[in-house]
């Protein structure tokens, strides 16, 4: 067999069987025994574990379930397939649609400008530690609370409305911002900032001679995608806080007419925005990447 | 007469009805010969060697295989055809996070079932030859560690004994060395002909460097966007063919520099 | 290596150089800085028209939101602090959390589930019809852009103010955006491996296993450990809309302006947020 020659010309001394690891039942093993897998198996082991155990302790009040469910098919058939106004008009609506956008634009400019700031803490290669693990935290624990809970803190304080729920949505994008803005901050060239300490520039002459400049598209970017992400919170908040747009909207279709048709409607206005939002955010990731 | 193990017969591959990629493109290739395809990036080096093996689709021609036109193969006889070609990568395109023995194991799969091979089921026998295989290729102290482990040499060497495991007629090796420094490529390169020359297995090596080609092959091909304007033993290959299939002029090539 | 970057720094160094002596001479700036200051103070118009245009929309009161902030604090500081009464409802609050936990956890297991096998039909690694793989994406873009408020709406309908509203509410949004992330990863993570296992005659169903699965694993478990920590946040929301969970409980509290018990919530669900956070950061980092 031209393939023992093989094996025979080339100088093989090591006896392969010593190699060999065994099973129990005396087969040859072939997986690497790694920490890694054996995280990513305990961790799915434990996940699976609570799902059951999560089943079978939920409280589900002897519901009915295969009525529920084709209930709620048969309503998506009326919601997705007859949408229609009742309550409300196209221009309403859309001007609904402008507030809950105004609402994402608001926190997003008001949530850049303080993370741009907490950045400046955060970034390794030119905050201090000690400082920058503070900002961390505190951008942690910010992280932390429901969006919809900020709102609702905040509602007490402010009164309802788009105060509250502007501060609700700009500290999140706040923490998320910051997380975005120190890394591209972190991306500049150690070199370059090294050099501009060297020749006698202050703090923030460094920044704005080097760091923006060379890091502005990427947070131009990452702003971009937090407004998308601010505009479909707005919608949320406003459902859950009273707190206004096209969100409001959807809750009382649903909640209080009741009305499938009109849920329906709006559903379809909010994803038109939504989507082409989305095409941008796409593109724009594309872009960072 | 020896039959050819593979012939193209006026094979074009045209990507997206815009690309052009090949061009009438005929020779053929006897078994146990050892053929390396140079020529520019983009000339079509790799679409021809994954047209043999059918990752890429031909738009006109055919192709023969072991006297069977495998370009109108469908879904099974693609696999049938498959599992007796080896192919090396340039990117070894071993799956990183598994162990050695498990990518060189991975050979086998073409002689499965589906489900027997998703769940990983493989016989003792397999088990042992792959361990040989990786004794032969000086890996057995690497056979329980995870690909990602390994040095780009010893990467590249278990994408050979993954293609040997599947007791392969033919060899397609795509760039094997071009991301590897010196010493491992003539590593690489020497393992590539003990294997050709032992085991008779035909091997077609598309290959950047021409002089690498010049001293490994025993017959070169040489193509310029998409057609072959070369085809014959090294030694016949002179210096402005050289020129003609890179398209330069004396003095723009690295090897003009030696 | 290390003479790259002296050469890097040097021509840092030289670029900067270049401009300070340029800088004390006017009419030697280049026509660059002119540019960005123009596309600067454009910029800066732009989102100032942007603000005060959003600002009347929405009738923000810019002064008074300011001021609310300093307000805000200063009332947490006094009121929203867990008093005594607050601190004998902790067991409900942490049964009630408990089971908000568990919902996050079984929607995102259950969702990934479904997602992983659903993305596989999507990608381009395993070779589905076109036509398939578009259907795949257009469905996950639908369940993804469709707010999660107007599943909990839809759901209320039938399922009433129950667990399984905010269970599907949340499937559905979750099952969006994890189909997407999947098909993003799978075609990242395994091409090349995917490529050579077909070159050896592979089947897909043996390619997924044997490629997708594990060299894209790692990256969904981070994913779903991730989608865990969302999904605690985002049930808050949607427990008020289906009254139920740690968001109805502190609805109640709110409402009552019992503003002790309310705080202890949010106190518990941050800790519990950060822990689970903690905990992933560990596991992503011996994984990856």
């Amino acid at each position: 067999m031209s393939e023992l020659e093989a094996a025979e010309r080339l100088p093989v001394y090591i006896d392969i069987r010593e190699h060999m690891r065994k099973t129990r039942s005396g087969k040859i093993r072939t997986r690497a025994r790694s920490k890694s897998n054996l995280t990513i198996r305990l961790t799915i082991l434990v996940l699976v574990a609570l799902t059951i155990y999560g089943f079978a302790t939920f409280d589900y009040k002897d519901i009915d379930f295969t009525k529920a469910a084709v209930g709620t098919w048969n309503n998506a058939k009326v919601l997705f397939a007859q949408p229609r106004l009742t309550y409300s008009t196209w221009g309403e609506s859309l001007k609904e649609l402008f507030v809950t956008f105004s609402l994402g634009a608001l926190s997003t400019i008001f949530g850049a400008i303080i993370a741009f700031f907490g950045a400046l803490l955060c970034a390794k290669n030119i905050a201090n530690p000690v400082v920058a693990g503070i900002t961390k935290s505190f951008v942690a624990f910010i992280r932390a609370v429901p969006t919809i809970l900020w709102v609702l803190i905040f509602t007490v304080a402010a009164g309802l409305g788009s105060v509250a729920a502007v501060i609700g949505l700009t500290f999140h994008s706040c923490s998320y911002l910051v997380k975005a803005y120190s890394e591209s901050i972190e991306e500049v060239d150690a070199g370059t900032i090294e050099a501009l300490k060297a020749s006698g520039a202050s703090f923030w002459q460094i920044v704005f001679q080097a760091l923006l400049p060379s890091s502005i598209s990427r947070m131009t970017a990452w702003t971009f995608l937090r407004f998308e992400i601010n505009f479909t919170n707005a919608i949320a908040v406003g459902a859950a806080a009273g707190a206004g747009g096209i969100g409001f909207d959807l809750y009382m279709a649903g909640s209080h007419y009741f009305d499938l048709r009109e849920l329906g409607f709006i559903t379809y206005i909010v994803l038109a925005a939504v989507i082409v939002l989305e095409i941008v955010a796409t593109r724009i990731k594309a872009t960072v990447k | 007469m020896i039959m050819p193990i593979l012939e193209f017969r006026n094979v074009s591959k045209i990507y997206d009805n815009i690309t052009k990629a090949l061009t009438d493109i005929s020779f053929s290739v006897d078994e146990g010969e050892f053929v390396s395809i140079i020529g520019p990036s983009g000339s079509g080096k790799s679409t021809i060697l994954r047209c043999i093996n059918r990752l890429v689709d031909v738009t006109q021609g055919s192709i023969f295989f072991d006297g069977h036109d495998i370009s109108q193969a469908d879904k099974k006889e693609i696999r049938e055809v498959r599992k007796k070609i080896g192919m090396i990568f340039q990117h070894y395109n071993l799956v990183d996070r598994l162990s050695v023995i498990e990518n060189v194991l991975h050979g086998r799969l073409g002689y499965k079932s589906s489900i027997s091979g998703a769940i990983g089921y493989y016989t003792e026998e397999e088990k042992e030859r792959a361990f040989e295989i990786l004794a032969m290729l000086g890996l057995t102290e690497q056979a329980y560690k995870r690909c990602d482990e390994l040095s780009g040499g010893q990467k590249q060497r278990v994408g050979i004994a993954r293609s040997l495991m599947q007791e392969p007629r033919l060899l397609l090796c795509d760039e094997p060395i071009a991301s590897l420094d010196p010493s491992s490529a003539k590593v690489i390169m020497d393992y590539l002909s003990d294997i050709n020359r032992t085991m008779k297995i035909t091997c077609i090596a598309n290959l950047h460097q021409v002089d690498v080609a010049m001293a490994y092959a025993k017959r070169i091909i040489g193509i310029t966007a998409g057609q072959i304007v070369y085809d014959g033993p090294p030694g016949d290959l002179s210096k402005s063919k050289i020129y003609e299939i890179y398209q330069s002029e004396e003095g723009e090539l690295i090897t003009d520099a030696k | 290596m290390l003479s790259e970057q002296a050469e890097k720094n040097k021509k840092a160094k030289d670029n900067i150089e270049k401009k300070m002596r340029k800088a004390p001479r006017p009419e030697a700036q280049t026509s660059v800085f002119v540019i960005r200051k123009r596309t600067f103070t454009l910029a800066f118009l732009g989102l100032f028209v942007l603000f005060t245009v959003s600002a009347l929309v929405t009738e923000y009161d810019v002064i008074g939101g300011f001021e609310s902030l300093p307000k805000a604090v200063a009332w947490m500081a006094k009121q929203f602090i867990p008093d005594e009464k607050a601190l004998s409802r902790l067991s409900s609050i942490l049964s009630k959390l408990m089971e908000t936990a568990l919902v996050s956890v079984a929607v995102t297991v259950c969702a990934a589930t479904c997602a992983f096998f659903f993305s596989l039909f999507g990608t381009k690694t395993t070779k589905t019809h076109p036509l398939l793989a578009r259907t795949v994406r257009i469905v996950a873009a639908f369940f993804r852009n469709v707010p999660d408020v107007v599943w909990a709406m839809l759901l209320l309908f039938s399922f009433g103010q129950n667990i399984l509203t905010g269970f599907f509410a949340l499937f559905f949004a979750t099952f969006g955006m994890m189909t997407r992330a999947f098909i993003e990863t799978i075609d990242e993570v395994s091409a090349s491996c995917v490529e050579a296992l077909y070159a050896t005659g592979a089947t897909s169903l043996q390619t997924v296993f044997n490629g997708v699965i594990p060299s894209s694993l790692p990256e969904i478990v981070s994913w779903v450990l991730y989608m865990i920590e969302t999904n605690i946040r985002s049930s808050t929301l949607i427990g008020m809309l289906t009254a139920t969970g740690i968001g109805y409980l502190f609805d109640l509290y709110y409402k009552r302006m019992d503003y002790g018990s309310a705080s202890l919530v949010v106190i518990c669900i941050v800790i519990l947020v950060i822990a689970i956070e903690t905990i992933s950061n560990k596991i992503r980092k011996v994984i990856m």
